[in-house]
């Protein structure tokens, strides 16, 4: 895993510009922007930590907390509320009992809303952990969620 | 390879590969699009590869992973060339068979040929399933045949003839007249002449100028540009050279979706191997003229495809437009005098210049010239890409090339241009599809998505959905929007909840007035279309959600129940299981009830009866 020091140093006289970059940057190795991290990139780009706040809590690419295990994504483009995706999500809320943007207690799921996927011919879809499920039905969430949680287990175990 | 330093070291390259080229080997092309990966088509390429080996076929047959194809409601998708052979739904289990049969055998695959739901009939060529045939495709009519990871496929099938014709034989004013000519219009959604835009850039004086390539599709339901980034990167990035010379930009940025990394990779490698092939970069097939592109992440955010937000975000700011003038081509990104266009804009440049403007502007209506790519999605029976002639109706899009609505249900509305467009009902779906006719339809273009709704669609929850996604899409810098947008979604949940009055429509209409006037940005002054155009053509539904407390298509939850319906149900116990509340009892064989107390209408037991006992009422 690069660290927060190793991408900085990659943009060398980074300005403004390289902001949004360097914090896609981040998010990609740690999984979420942490307080530290922000501060960090403030300090290299001589930005205070209040301006940063403000860029990445504008787009909806960037988190503030870490990853679950599992981290499912569900799309809420049109294609997809026409099949129901407003359905599906609300079935994962209340299974995986986590809100969008949070993980949850377990540290097993965490559920992001993205406005589309671009995957619309397979809609309803969701993705988990960066494998796409196409079409999905209430039940087969239901399923996928449980052979997550399984193998949660069975890990934790070992 | 050596750089190519004129233009004719390109042709002279191009005539080696052609000659190089046996357009009769056999080629297994298999869909690499996102959706077609989605379904399995990475392990069904490693799967053909090892059986064309163990057919012993691997010197003479090869197997080729192109671009999207379109059809992506029966990916994993392959075509077997030059016959054409087309089999869909293939999985890596199929590979050895669909091998042998084929390329052996000289024979079909019949279990895996496309079933024209329309006729029962197994369809075996490509060209003739009804989805391609009525399609003009000519942006994507090289989709299906080359690798995108290769710039040679692209030459040989005549890429980069366009910027090499333009820079040895035309000024950069001549390029001009002939965008202006050949009618384009921004494909974006505004629909602004392309020609007209670029002359603005032209005449605005600087020395670093940028051009910038909107691949944020944001629209949710539309994802045209992905799949043309992704299948022929190419033909962007030769548009976007020729728009570069014909301004005199020096500076090119492609703005792309972090959520597309495929088409991020295909842009990276074209960029890399244009720059090796001496069409990019610097002294640009030794004309002297030079380009720097560069591509910049989006980050998630609505608001960024309108051109100032878009550019406050690759200055590293937040997204948020600003008032105009000054114009982009005035005063754009760092200042400096900007054009901005749309992928699809930009992938018309090349064709429109290697045919000539007069070829381009024969097809299409009067206002609006050339070919639109539709992503003709939602309850649709052929969902994917579909690129036609402006002009054609919407039924011939819906039916003919869509193939009508699954599961007998009836056609209610198609909704295009995205959150600022609207939904058109099935009494204009005679009209052409153009920039005006969508327009004084009460929609948009847009950037083209085509959404279809049947008769389970509430046209009521539809406005919600867009207002839910326009309010926390806002950026929040003018009130109206800001503020607007959140009292249209109110007054519309109200109405979704049956808590809504008849005064309230008036109301609604009121202040969509008002959004739409005093907004700074197109994200606003748009918001109100899908509320606007729902209330003008689907008025009886938000009655009966206000008078009667009833949705008919059963999507408003506060307005529906669910109960078991005794005589039709076996005592399966699978809807009691499913429940995840736990809100239907019943022993087996016996007929199970709902408890409407604990019950939460998620609708589960709904989906997944067999017997249909579950009533929504």
């Amino acid at each position: 895993m690069k660290s927060v020091e190793t991408i900085l140093s990659e943009h060398p006289n980074a300005g403004r510009d390289s902001l949004i970059p360097v914090l896609q940057e981040v998010q990609e190795e740690l999984g979420y922007l942490s307080q530290e991290a922000i501060a960090q990139i403030g300090r290299e780009l001589r930005l205070p930590a209040s301006k940063i706040f403000g860029v990445a809590t504008f787009y909806n690419q960037f988190r503030f907390l870490p990853k679950g295990k599992f981290h499912v994504m569900v799309c809420r483009g049109t294609a997809c509320h026409v099949k129901g995706s407003k359905k599906v999500l609300e079935l994962l809320q209340k299974e995986m009992k986590v809100e969008p943007g949070k993980c949850s207690r377990d540290k097993v799921f965490s559920l992001e809303v993205v406005a589309c996927m671009g995957a619309c011919a397979l809609s309803p879809v969701i993705c988990i952990n960066g494998q796409y499920y196409s079409k999905v039905s209430l039940s087969k969430v239901r399923r996928l969620l449980e052979n997550c949680r399984q193998q949660a287990a069975i890990e934790a175990k070992a | 390879m050596a750089k190519f330093s004129k233009a004719t070291d390109l042709e002279i390259y191009r005539s080696k590969l052609q000659s190089a080229y046996d357009p009769n080997k056999p080629r297994i092309c298999v869909c690499g699009g996102t959706g077609c990966n989605a379904q399995g088509s990475i392990k069904l390429v490693d799967a053909l590869h090892a059986a064309v080996k163990k057919c012993g076929l691997d010197s003479t047959v090869e197997v080729k992973v192109t671009g999207c194809h379109g059809f992506c409601e029966k990916g994993p998708v392959v075509v077997v060339r030059p016959e054409n052979t087309f089999y869909v739904m293939v999985k890596a289990d199929d590979a050895q068979e669909l091998v042998e049969t084929t390329l052996v055998k000289k024979g079909v695959v019949d279990r895996l040929l496309y079933v024209d739901p329309a006729s029962g009939k197994k369809v075996v060529k490509e060209q003739d399933v009804p989805f391609y045939k009525q399609q003009t495709r000519i942006i994507l009519s090289e989709n299906g045949h080359l690798d995108p990871t290769s710039i040679d496929d692209y030459i040989l099938r005549g890429g980069y003839s366009a910027l090499a014709k333009v820079l040895s034989a035309n000024s950069p004013d001549a390029v001009i007249e002939e965008i202006k000519k050949s009618g384009l219009r921004g494909r974006g959604g505004a629909g602004f002449s392309t020609g007209r835009k670029w002359e603005l850039a032209r005449k605005s004086p600087g020395k670093d100028k940028y051009v910038i390539c909107n691949a944020d599709e944001g629209d949710p339901g539309a994802y045209m540009n992905r799949s043309e980034l992704e299948g022929n990167p190419h033909l962007v990035l030769e548009g976007m050279i020729i728009g570069a010379y014909a301004m005199g930009a020096n500076h090119a940025i492609i703005y792309c979706r972090a959520e597309y990394p495929l088409a991020i990779k295909q842009l990276n490698t074209g960029i890399a191997q244009a720059i090796e092939y001496g069409l990019l970069g610097k002294n640009i097939l030794g004309t002297g003229f030079s380009l720097e592109m560069k591509i910049k992440q989006g980050a998630g955010a609505f608001v960024c495809g309108e051109e100032t937000a878009l550019m406050q975000s690759i200055e590293g700011k937040r997204g948020m437009p600003r008032p105009r003038p000054p114009f982009p081509a005035q005063a754009g990104v760092f200042g400096k005098p900007s054009n901005i266009n749309n992928v699809e804009t930009w992938a018309n440049v090349p064709l429109i210049l290697r045919e000539g403007a007069a070829s381009y502007s024969s097809v299409g209506t009067e206002g609006s010239k050339g070919t639109k790519i539709f992503s003709l999605v939602g309850k649709i029976k052929n969902t994917g890409l579909v690129e036609v002639p402006m002009g054609i109706s919407l039924r011939e899009i819906i039916f003919d090339m869509g193939g009508g609505i699954p599961n007998g249900k009836a056609f209610k509305a198609v909704q295009t241009g995205g959150p600022s467009g609207g939904c058109i009902p099935e009494s204009l779906i005679d009209i052409p599809v153009d920039f005006d006719e969508l327009y004084d339809a009460g929609s948009m273009m847009g950037s083209g998505g085509m959404i279809v709704m049947d008769e389970d669609t509430c046209m009521v929850d539809i406005a919600r959905y867009f207002l839910g996604f326009l309010g926390d899409e806002s950026c929040g810098k003018c009130t109206p929007c800001r503020e607007g947008i959140k009292h249209m979604y109110n007054i519309i949940a109200d109405v979704t909840a049956g808590e809504g009055s008849v005064e309230q429509l008036d109301l609604l209409e009121e202040l969509a007035g008002v959004i739409k006037d005093t907004s700074l940005c197109g994200l606003g002054q748009t918001a109100a279309n899908p509320v606007l155009s729902t209330i003008r053509y689907f008025r009886d539904e938000y009655l009966e959600h206000i008078e009667q407390k009833k949705c008919r298509a059963g999507v408003c939850k506060a307005l529906v129940e669910y109960r078991i319906d005794a005589g039709a149900c076996t005592g399966c116990l699978r809807c009691g299981k499913e429940c995840p509340v736990g809100a239907i009892t019943g022993n087996k064989k016996e007929p199970h009830s709902i408890d409407r107390e604990k019950c939460e209408k998620c609708g589960i037991c709904y989906e997944v009866c067999e017997q249909g006992a579950v009533v929504r009422e």
